[in-house]
């Protein structure tokens, strides 16, 4: 069926509306990556056995759906029964014969299975009253998990396509424009440039041909929100650009993909091949006269690609290189004519700023950063996941009251956000308000969304060199800054964490921070200073001691750090013993165990299992001194 | 035309001059390494940073900018002595002096900017590439992109494909000639020219006998302009002589 007008979609919507609403009982059975990797194929395709051998489906009208990313990876593969609205966490295949009979068949919950709060060790059956969903506000992720990423029926009877409706039927391309410039709506992808502003500025450029592109070429370590919404909700990416490609008048666009996200690029492709056969794609869409295509390109593996210029180039068939953008790519972009680029996650929003309307997106958020946000939270954290709130929402809030606090209860030290171009930011902190500009004046960025917690057992200075490490091997080596200043710095930071450190390091580190902040042609260069810069303006001891001491406070650079077991505090449990790889540790069970120093390798496997927290680091230093002595 | 201010002097450049023409316009020296007039500007070395404010902006808010590429505009401020221009334009030598410790045209920039030695580690394997691009682009721009870089960050190099000898060269020694460090090898006799591993055979001059171009590069400009094989393996001397002779007959006629 191809639709030829609006009256035809709003049956189509209608109809499997009431198709969805006729068969409330769902077993939806999380598919993203997360859960793939837990097994959580498996465990849909036995649901679907299981329920298809008992004639569920028929009698009851009980569907199996594989749906996106839930968000709650830490707990996958997760299971969600609607209209009960139970979460079930860690399923295994094995158990789903049991989970068929007792929940779906008898109606009784298995308390076994439901998630349970470390905060008072309640089991919590009710998948919104789970913390970490309980204060999230969902829009570019508004259906992930609810629907069918593959079934372009369970998108549109989500709503999925009714903004574009809208648009087409009942707006002009520039009221268009003016709706999403209403939202408030800046760019996810990390700069925070304002979407309206930048059609506006490609509106504007002379020319009759233009592009819209999407940016899926999410990189940055710890960050996984954009390849959740391709998977879990190609539509919403679909729907975003094909209206922005209406409101500029484009109709030409690509997806550029990394090619790690496989299953995102099948999941567009389906989506692609079905709006196309609906006619939600390819020409006069919906019967509005209006007509645009796009397709998928898939990157080769170049970070440096995720940057506007180097993207363009690398779909040109070039190398993947950034150029200078003193000529905006809105009016010189792709093949050197206007071209608008805006990140998966904007993209995903405009469907639903279009259909609820700009006021309702502005209404969330703080003054200047409209909306909710999708994060990535990693780490030292309980809980960890794919989560989206308003703006403005504190450091705080998400790492505690979301991720359920730090990992074994242990202090908590910094969080780094934006990736390898943002920064950490201190405890001190915690009370920011997340937003464009707050996480900026605190040295750090929002860039792609990414979260790292990090607790006491982590050294600033080494996290600072890991960041470094990862621009280095990804740095395209165009300029001169960027090339050899990364690879200068990491040389000095080898210098620190092997206790090699010497005086002037840390101006030394300063120094070429400034010239690649200044003097840098990319984004990447340009902000590859900031992991550098805020560890030094929060965490500068660490540095000193490093070069002073030659000691790691945190002991965790191997070269500085010793280990010991405290004999008062050893119950003789020899976990430790079982852990060494290196077979440095000797002791028999319920006796004090021992350290050779000779033998250890400071890797920290001991320190880890340890459950009375009898092991304790000391500098290296002091060790040699003791042997002297 | 826009009007502009380079270190407070006035100059008035063509509306699609860059920061560099009107710097010249101004007789303003800024050093460059990766520029060359008549290839695209590709703001790789970073050396020509200068600060630019555009009319309407702050008057202490400058922005630095590559004067290679950047645009000029109307009521533009550009200064390129300032110490923040003059530091960045340090560190750049000072690393590249570290990647390039035995490079003269290096040695001799980093001087002039009052570097003796490096401050970063020196490299272990020196070389005197400094990664300008310069031959690769003028291989694009003569429309036979038989050499480019390869792999990225401190890996990065200039080489043709696989490293094995570059199936489109035409062994023009463009490369060689616009490397402004001479780092690119070849080997040239009247018979024979060798470079990227690849061997050419020199056509001479049928009257002189010289040795004026390898066939690949003649075919290669033959077949693009049309013009005859002959025209190409005749030296300059020849040319000059034909010339001459034409000139000699004019005069007899007349």
């Amino acid at each position: 069926m191809r639709i030829e007008s609006r009256e035809q979609f709003e049956a189509l919507r209608t109809e499997t509306r009431a198709q969805d609403e006729a068969q409330p009982r769902k077993v939806l059975v999380c598919c993203g990556t997360g859960c793939l990797a837990t097994g959580s194929r498996q465990v849909a395709e036995a649901f679907a056995r299981e329920v298809a051998s008992r004639g569920l489906d028929v009698e009851v009208g009980l569907r199996v759906r594989t749906t996106g990313c839930h968000g709650f990876c830490e707990r996958g593969p997760l299971v969600a029964f609607q209209p009960e609205g139970i979460l079930y966490t860690k399923v295994k295949a094995k158990r789903v014969p049991e989970i068929v009979e007792k929940t779906i068949v008898g109606g009784e919950v298995i308390p076994g299975l439901l998630y349970k709060n470390p905060a008072d060790n309640q089991r919590i059956e009710q998948y919104r009253e789970i913390p970490f969903y309980k204060h999230q506000v969902r829009v570019a992720m508004r259906n992930i998990g609810h629907i069918d990423p593959t079934d372009i029926t369970d998108a549109i009877a989500h709503d999925a396509y009714a903004g574009l409706a809208k648009a087409l039927f009942e707006m002009a391309p520039d009221e268009v424009i003016e709706e999403v410039a209403a939202s408030g709506q800046r760019g996810r992808g990390g700069a925070g440039f304002n979407t309206a502003r930048k059609w506006r500025s490609c509106k504007n450029a002379p020319g009759d041909r233009r592009f819209v592109l999407c940016n899926g070429d999410e990189g940055d370590p710890g960050a996984f929100k954009d390849r959740s919404i391709m998977e879990g909700d190609p539509h919403s990416v679909l729907e975003g650009m094909i209206i922005g490609a209406y409101a500029l008048g484009a109709h030409e666009g690509f997806i550029y993909v990394r090619d790690e996200y496989p299953l995102a690029v099948v999941n567009l492709q389906i989506a692609i091949a079905e709006a196309r056969k609906l006619g939600l794609l390819g020409t006069n869409i919906m019967g509005s006269g209006f007509d645009f295509d796009l397709r998928i390109s898939r990157g080769g593996g170049a970070f440096v690609c995720g940057e506007s210029s180097a993207l363009m180039r690398s779909l040109e068939g070039k190398i993947g290189e950034p150029r200078a953008k003193y000529v905006h790519s809105t009016e010189k972009g792709l093949f050197d004519l206007p071209t608008v680029l805006n990140n998966v996650e904007t993209w995903a929003g405009i469907g639903a700023i279009i259909h609820h309307g700009g006021a309702w997106f502005a209404a969330m958020g703080t003054e200047k950063s409209k909306g909710t946000k999708a994060f990535s939270l990693v780490g030292k954290v309980k809980n960890t996941g794919l989560i989206e709130l308003p703006m403005g929402t504190t450091l705080r809030h998400i790492i505690f009251d979301i991720g359920g606090g730090i990992l074994n209860d242990r202090p908590f030290k910094a969080v780094q956000t934006g990736g390898p171009s943002g920064g950490c930011v201190p405890e001190g902190l915690l009370d920011l308000p997340v937003d464009y500009e707050r996480l900026t004046e605190a040295g750090s960025m929002m860039g792609s969304g990414g979260m790292i917690v990090m607790d006491d057992r982590t050294c600033m200075v080494d996290v600072a060199r890991y960041f470094l490490a990862f621009l280095t091997e990804e740095s395209c080596g165009k300029c001169v800054p960027c090339r050899e200043g990364l690879t200068q710095m990491l040389a000095i930071y080898d210098n620190l964490i092997e206790g090699r450190g010497a005086d002037g390091d840390i101006e030394r580190i300063e120094r070429l921070a400034r010239a690649m902040q200044l003097g840098s042609l990319c984004e990447l260069g340009k902000s590859a200073p900031n992991p550098v810069l805020s560890t030094l303006k929060y965490f500068r001891s660490e540095y000193e001691a490093h070069i002073r001491d030659h000691a790691c406070p945190a002991g965790i650079c191997r070269a500085l750090t010793a280990y010991e077991i405290m004999a008062d505090a050893c119950d003789g449990c020899h976990l430790c013993f079982k852990a060494c790889p290196t077979d440095a540790i000797e002791g028999i069970i319920k006796e004090l165990h021992v350290i050779h120093q000779d033998a250890c390798i400071s890797c920290g496997a001991c320190f880890d299992v340890c459950p009375t927290q009898a092991i304790r680091t000391f500098p290296k230093v002091e060790r040699a001194v003791e042997e002297v002595v | 035309m826009p009007t502009l201010t380079v270190n407070g002097r006035t100059v008035t450049v063509a509306d699609d001059a860059c920061i560099l023409d009107a710097c010249r316009a101004a007789g303003v020296h800024v050093p460059t390494l990766c520029n060359f007039d008549g290839l695209e500007p590709w703001g790789g070395c970073r050396l020509c940073v200068v600060d630019m404010s555009l009319a309407g902006w702050d008057d202490d808010w400058f922005k630095m900018v590559t004067a290679c590429n950047h645009p000029v505009s109307d009521g533009m401020t550009v200064v390129t002595d300032s110490e923040r221009v003059l530091e960045t334009r340090r560190v750049v030598l000072d690393l590249l002096l570290a990647r390039c410790p035995e490079t003269p045209l290096i040695q001799r920039l980093a001087r002039e900017h009052g570097i003796d030695r490096t401050s970063f580690r020196v490299n272990p394997e020196p070389t005197d590439c400094i990664l300008c691009g310069l031959c690769t682009r003028v291989c694009d721009h003569i429309g036979v992109s038989a050499i480019a870089s390869v792999n990225r960050g401190w890996g990065r190099e200039i080489a043709p494909p696989f490293h094995e000898a570059p199936p489109d060269c035409i062994g023009c020694l463009a490369c060689a000639e616009i490397c402004p460090t001479d780092c690119i090898p070849y080997e040239d006799s009247p018979t024979r020219r060798r470079i990227w591993g690849k061997d050419f055979e020199m056509l001479r001059d049928p009257k002189t006998g010289e040795a004026v171009i390898t066939r690949a590069q003649a075919e290669h400009f033959a077949e693009r302009s049309g013009v005859p094989m002959s025209y190409f393996e005749s030296s300059d001397r020849s040319k000059r002589r034909e010339l001459a002779k034409t000139v000699e007959a004019l005069r007899v006629v007349k």
